[in-house]
């Protein structure tokens, strides 16, 4: 059985579009994630590193990063998993513009969840009596099965057609739009049928579930989106909307 | 500008629709010289006659078994994504994208050895 | 690609499932029987059946793959959605009008 190597060879993405790879040895440890060993070169080789985290527990998706190949919650992926050869690469999340070395800006990602409409319009005033929603509603069921997206932008990485088409809205904003479809406290389904249904909607997915795939939270945005594409036929089939 | 994400582009579903997206090119290259060749009938078919002995060539032979693959995988392909976009949900969908080639794979196989 | 596109494209899908099967069937049918021209001609001449499949079968293509051209050509090349529409439709019209004179040369000349 070959020995372990008692450093990893990490390539780490330096620089802004036009930048390069550079490799740090860094040395190996049990149970080490990715997110390990990326602090571990800012604070011990290189302070320089512009990385992002937060929670370091796999619960508010910052740490997103290509890894391997990969988009990935880099607090939750052990090296053990990835890099049996002892070598890592690790560069920015995809699809998204670069500030610097692994930190992306997500500015586009959150202003295309708002052009689908992916926020709850209310129904009622505080002086309504709050409307009893079962949770074992199939439009509950269905709302709930997509509604624990934490908006780490794994899904917009991984996407071919997001990259493919600047319009297209992606997969997390589609996802939330769906769960809100099937809301019904939700007074903004007719805007939002609109927004998912015009150029860049939902009808531009392919199902490549690349998405499904990647998702750290085990979500189905392709599901979700054929959901939508449904939903929105009906709606034009019915002249409730205009194309 | 370095692309930093592309091993997922392995996967079977992602295959898939590449696929049904190239054999959907090549079909839509393929068919404008289709008609035009059906429309070499106009006069009696003699000029028919001649394309078709054309195509008695080996390797026309194998470009036409070439065609009814692309048809096939296009057609497969395309019953994939309207499965997706209007029935349930299934997980074995990796399992059928990969009978669907091979499924095309045997009907242009079954093509090439009647025509020869 | 919109929902007016998308309901077209997967109409025309649709309706070519069992036109496309039927297709390769009789394609399948011809190699075998090694048919000529000649062979061709006298089952498609004057056929109102043959013209009404495949009119059917020229109007649907047409439609689907000029849709299919149109996305491709908005995703992979660097041409606006709307240039690619354009591209698009004449490329449609273009083939509906190859595939009409294709049936009339087989069934009317």
């Amino acid at each position: 059985m070959p020995e372990t190597p008692a450093e990893l060879s990490v390539s780490l993405w330096r620089g802004g579009r036009e930048g390069r790879y550079e490799t740090y040895a860094v040395p190996r440890r049990e149970s080490q994630t990715v997110l390990d060993v990326v602090t571990y070169v800012q604070r011990h080789l290189d302070p320089t590193l512009s990385y992002r985290f937060a929670c370091r527990v796999g619960m508010c998706g910052s740490c997103a990063m290509t890894v391997n190949g990969h988009p990935r919650w880099t607090c939750r992926t052990h090296v053990a998993k990835v890099a049996g050869d002892g070598r890592l690469e690790i560069g920015p999340l995809e699809n998204l513009p670069l500030i610097k070395d692994l930190a992306t800006d997500m500015q586009p990602f959150f202003e295309k969840w708002q052009q689908a409409k992916g926020v709850f319009a209310p129904s009622k005033t505080r002086n309504d009596a709050i409307p009893r929603i079962s949770p074992d509603s199939p439009a509950r069921i269905t709302a709930d099965a997509a509604i624990e997206c934490i908006n780490c932008g794994v899904c917009y990485s991984a996407c071919d057609t997001v990259r493919w088409n600047s319009e297209y809205l992606g997969p997390a904003a589609l996802n939330r739009a769906w769960t809100l479809v099937n809301d019904e406290r939700d007074a903004g389904n007719a805007a939002r049928l609109r927004a998912i249904a015009a150029s860049g909607g939902c009808h531009s997915c392919h199902s490549h579930q690349s998405c499904q795939e990647h998702c750290p939270v085990s979500l189905n945005p392709t599901a979700s989106i054929a959901g939508l594409k449904r939903r929105a036929t009906a709606a034009y089939l019915n002249g409730e909307l205009k194309s | 500008m370095i692309v930093h994400g592309l091993k997922h582009r392995g996967s079977a579903l992602w295959i898939a629709a590449m696929v049904h997206r190239l054999s959907g090119l090549a079909l839509a290259i393929f068919l404008p010289a289709h008609f035009f060749v059906l429309g070499l009938s106009f006069h009696g078919g003699a000029r028919l006659n001649s394309f078709l002995r054309w195509s008695d060539q080996p390797l026309v032979k194998l470009a036409e078994s070439g065609l009814v693959f692309l048809l096939t995988i296009h057609l497969l392909g395309g019953l994939r994504v309207l499965v997706i976009e209007n029935f349930d949900w299934h997980d074995g969908q990796k399992q059928l994208a990969t009978l669907a080639a091979a499924v095309s794979a045997a009907v242009a196989f079954v093509f090439l050895v009647r025509v020869f | 690609m919109n929902v007016r596109l998308y309901v077209w494209q997967r109409a025309t899908a649709t309706l070519m499932v069992p036109l496309v099967l039927v297709h390769i069937a009789v394609i399948f049918y011809a190699t075998r029987q090694q048919m000529t021209a000649a062979d061709i001609l006298s089952r498609t001449h004057s056929s109102v059946a043959w013209a009404s499949y495949y009119a059917l079968f020229v109007a649907a293509v047409s439609i689907h793959a000029s849709i299919g051209v149109r996305n491709v050509l908005a995703e992979w090349s660097r041409l606006t959605e709307r240039r690619a529409g354009q591209i698009a439709i004449v490329f449609g019209v273009v083939l509906a009008f190859l595939g009409a004179h294709a049936i009339f040369a087989l069934v009317v000349a």
